[in-house]
């Protein structure tokens, strides 16, 4: 009956909240490192991403890594690299940094820290979390 | 529902990828879609066509294979990670496929809800 009319479904794009968690160290497993490819890889879908430091994920961002001692590329850089792709959300759970000793004076890039229970309530407004 | 899913951990250490397969079993059999399984991190030995476990074990690698063609899942294996881990297009079970991190993201956009299984 409709078939005269022309719906080529081209409707606008979807448009996701994509929230990617890090929650481990930078070193001791590969979970950062393959986490931020994955970071990397979203920008180019257009979809709104954010980024999320916590627990001991923290400490990927901290200034001044050296990894001459343990045979592991340093590839903290990459971190300030993200803003060039357009991923500029970039949160940290403040008790997170309180538990390690650290502030925000103490990270590579600018982020937004943030409670446990604001960031909680973030994370319930995503349609995507992707946790390492 | 439509349901994407993703494991992040090596089958047999790790229960994560044991839980997935479950998972998606189920969710097949009460009537939704899986549509794609993306293997990422140390999971990507899921796909390891020479995986042998002892016979009265379960054979994740078969049980995926069988998952994918019989209900037309698609089995993802990430590319950068696989390649790192020495898994290659020879090695693939059948029903696997390598591809990129894209994949993750896409089943991420077109999937109602995108399931995580790992640490």
């Amino acid at each position: 009956m409709a078939d005269d009319y022309d719906d080529d479904d081209d409707g606008p794009e979807v448009v996701k909240r994509f929230m990617f968690v890090n929650r481990k160290a930078p070193y001791g497993s590969i979970y950062a490192l393959e986490s931020l490819e994955v970071v990397l890889i979203s920008a180019a879908f257009d979809q709104d991403v954010s980024v999320v430091f916590m627990d001991d994920g923290v400490f990927q961002i901290k200034k001044g890594h050296d990894t001459d001692g343990i045979n592991m590329k340093n590839f903290s850089k990459t971190y300030r690299a993200l803003d060039g792709y357009d991923v500029e959300k970039l949160y940290v759970e403040a008790e997170s940094l309180a538990a390690r000793g650290l502030t925000e004076e103490d990270l590579i890039v600018d982020v937004e820290v943030l409670s446990s229970s604001a960031l909680s309530d973030l994370m319930n407004s995503q349609d995507v979390v992707i946790s390492a | 529902m439509k349901f994407g899913i993703l494991v992040n951990e090596g089958p047999f250490t790790h229960q994560a990828s044991d839980s997935a397969y479950l998972f998606a079993k189920a969710a097949i059999a009460k009537g939704h879609e899986v549509t794609r399984v993306f293997f990422y991190h140390d999971a990507v030995n899921n796909s390891n066509k020479h995986s042998a476990p002892q016979s009265d074990d379960r054979n994740l690698v078969k049980l995926w294979s069988e998952l994918g063609t019989e209900h037309g899942v698609d089995l993802v294996v990430c590319v950068a990670a696989a390649l790192r881990r020495g898994i290659t297009d020879d090695l693939l079970a059948e029903g696997f496929n390598i591809s990129g991190l894209g994949q993750l993201i896409e089943v991420g956009i077109e999937a109602d809800r995108l399931v995580t299984f790992g640490d």
